[in-house]
């Protein structure tokens, strides 16, 4: 579903320029859980603009669901988010002062879905990531870290998207709270979501079942860590 | 996004910063204010100099002395500075102009009245009988000069503002005695109030018989002014033609050009005083709306700093699919329902300010449904002016940059 042809992306700023991806190439089907993992500066986030339909590369092709969509206007790339992609972020970017209900029917809103409808599919996602109800009316703010990151992650899931893109989503939590959201991806993973989770550790990309290895902009390895991921002990408490 | 979704938006986030969005708004509900205000004061000043105008008489003409070199030219030189109507001319227009129903030669000055120990200094009208058939005068007390008054005989009717200076409100004075400058007069009689106030009052006035004030003050034949009423509103061109040819025949003048009297009617003077109202309005208006001006830049400033600091909800936003017709229209609404709540509330606040000047202000005001209509499609206006700016720049924000704003 997913398929990156040559893709390069160059930032010009001033007289200089930084490759930020050089010639990338890799397929991801439907249902895969990919850890994309590489040091600061290697390209992640970049790739990840790219696959989320946040940016065009500079070259090359990006084929979503069979069509292209590397030279779509800026717009049409809002529509292309809006029906295929869920974000989750390392700082969870919940409207502040907003209730937990409120924050994840927000993508809903703009797809001019019906007040009772879109309350609903809410609901059903943030009990899909175990947030209790007693928590459904209180301020984003009043959360713990690890909640607010689980109601990121039912606002990326409330529209049904194709595609999980998750970008450090455990950097701002300490390694307990962490496991429980790398265990909502698994779970997530299980129901049949694509998952792509960006990562620099090592130790979370494990439990995907491949990691792609970005160095410098480029692809340095492309391993499937299937067998691996399914050893790790998360996986067996539950 | 529907428009139920987006109202809904601009409120929580109108809401979620309430001191702000109060401020702002403030700064619309003093321009909206003072612009509802000061129309009001301008259109009051209108609306009572044209009841005056009106309260003159139907069907008038007014024969004044001067140059007709237009009605600018006659108020410059002011109504009897010349001295070239006289009383026959006056008799004249009563015997040959045939449409001409009624003709009341009027002569005016200004003299000091004392009754008692009370004293006023006042316009003092000399008029006959028909100025009270002209002017639509009816009487408080006693009566009008009338054609049985004997000639240059002392007798005085008193304006109601007069009589109120002079002998203190609802006074009967009839039978009483004053003296105008030197002359001692006995009070036969007061009109009634014909209402407005300030300019063109036909209230604050003496009138005593025309030969008396030619005698005693301003000693000749000749006539401030002759108004005369003419039969019907389609005769008032023919009327206006007949005087004219009449009193340049009879003065002697061959050229019109160079006429030495000027015949108003209603239509003109109202025209000119329309116009120096109309300006009024428009110059109060004017003053009112640079606070609006500064309203809305109020508006501008409050805009551009919320956008900046809710980048990253709107980098979030646009993640999520938002385009950039609906980030353009949630901050453009926002603006747009503060000014309108700000509008709404300054013509409530405007309204009682003008009220408030018109009760204890001695003025006329007057709020009209235009002005209050004006005024709400300003403060929309200025909501999507000043709002246009900084929801553009939040629409064209970079989504992966927004995202990293910190
Ligand atoms: N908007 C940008 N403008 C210029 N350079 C950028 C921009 N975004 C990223 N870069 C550069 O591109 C390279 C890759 O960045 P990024 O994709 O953010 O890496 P990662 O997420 O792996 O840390 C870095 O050298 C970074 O400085
Ligand atoms: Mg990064």
């Amino acid at each position: 579903m997913i398929e990156c042809k040559n893709i390069s992306k160059t930032y010009k700023s001033g007289a200089a320029e930084t490759k930020a991806l050089k010639n990338v190439s890799f397929k991801i089907k439907e249902g895969e859980f990919v850890a994309i993992i590489g040091q600061s500066g290697s390209g992640k986030s970049t790739l990840m603009n790219i696959i989320g339909a946040l940016d065009v590369p500079s070259n090359g092709s990006y084929f979503l669901d069979g069509s292209d969509i590397s030279s779509l206007s800026e717009d049409e790339l809002a529509d292309i988010r809006k029906k295929k992609i869920g974000f989750v972020f390392q700082s969870f970017n919940l409207l502040k002062r907003t209730s937990v209900l409120r924050n994840v029917v927000l993508p809903l809103i703009y797809e001019e879905m019906d007040k009772k409808k879109r309350e609903e599919l809410a609901r059903k996602a943030l009990r899909g990531v175990d947030l209790s109800e007693d928590h459904f009316f209180h301020l984003s703010n009043q959360l713990s870290g690890g909640q607010m990151q689980r109601v990121a992650i039912a606002r990326a899931l409330v529209n049904d998207p194709a595609i999980i893109l998750a970008d450090e989503p455990t950097g701002n939590l300490d390694s307990k709270t962490g496991d429980i959201i790398l265990k909502t991806f698994i779970d997530l993973n299980k129901k049949g979501k694509t998952i792509i989770l960006i990562t620099h550790e090592q130790s979370i990309a494990e439990y995907a079942s491949r990691i792609i290895t970005l160095k410098d902009g480029e692809i340095i390895e492309d391993f499937d860590n299937n067998e691996k991921s399914k050893l790790i002990p998360i996986l067996k408490n539950k | 996004m529907l428009y139920r979704d987006l109202l809904e938006e601009t409120f929580l986030a109108i809401l979620s910063n309430k001191v702000r969005s109060g401020l702002t708004a403030l700064g619309i509900v003093i321009g909206i204010g003072s612009v509802v205000a000061m129309m009001s004061i301008g259109q009051g000043a209108t609306a009572d100099i044209t009841s005056n105008i009106q309260s003159l008489g139907s069907n008038l003409l007014i024969v004044s002395p001067g140059s007709q070199g237009g009605v600018g030219s006659n108020v410059r030189q002011g109504q009897g500075s010349a001295q070239t109507l006289v009383l026959s001319d006056s008799d004249a227009i009563k015997e040959n102009i045939s449409s001409a129903v009624s003709v009341a030669p009027t002569v005016s000055t200004k003299k000091q009245v004392i009754y008692k120990t009370n004293n006023t200094n006042t316009s003092i009208y000399g008029v006959d009988a028909e100025y009270l058939v002209i002017k639509n005068l009816e009487m408080e007390f006693g009566n009008f000069i009338s054609d049985s008054v004997k000639r240059n005989s002392r007798v005085a009717v008193l304006g109601p503002t007069a009589r109120d200076d002079l002998f203190g409100e609802n006074v009967d004075p009839v039978g009483e005695s004053i003296k105008i400058d030197t002359q001692k007069f006995t009070v036969i009689g007061v009109t009634q109030a014909k209402g407005g106030t300030g300019f063109g009052s036909s209230d604050d006035l003496i009138y005593i018989p025309l030969t008396t004030a030619q005698t005693y003050f301003t000693g000749s034949e000749v006539l401030s002014n002759i108004s005369v009423q003419v039969e019907s509103e389609e005769l008032m061109v023919v009327a206006q033609n007949e005087i004219n040819t009449l009193l340049l025949e009879r003065h002697k003048i061959s050229n019109s050009e160079e006429a030495d009297f000027s015949i108003m009617n209603q239509s003109d003077i109202m025209d000119t005083v329309s116009s120096v109202t109309g300006a009024l309005t428009l110059l109060l208006g004017a003053i009112a709306g640079i606070s609006l001006v500064v309203g809305g830049i109020g508006i501008m400033n409050m805009m551009l700093t919320t956008v900046t600091e809710r980048t990253r909800e709107i980098g979030l936003r646009k993640s999520l699919g938002a385009k950039r017709k609906d980030i353009t229209m949630q901050f453009l609404m926002e603006s747009i329902v503060l000014t309108v709540v700000g509008g709404v509330i300054g013509i409530f606040f405007g309204w009682a300010v003008s009220w408030l000047v018109g009760k204890f202000g001695d003025m006329t005001t007057v709020v009209t449904f235009s002005s209050i209509f004006l005024s709400f499609g300003v403060s929309a206006f200025i909501g999507l002016v000043f709002g246009y700016y900084p929801a553009r720049n939040a629409a064209s924000l970079n989504p992966i940059e927004a995202l990293r704003y910190e």
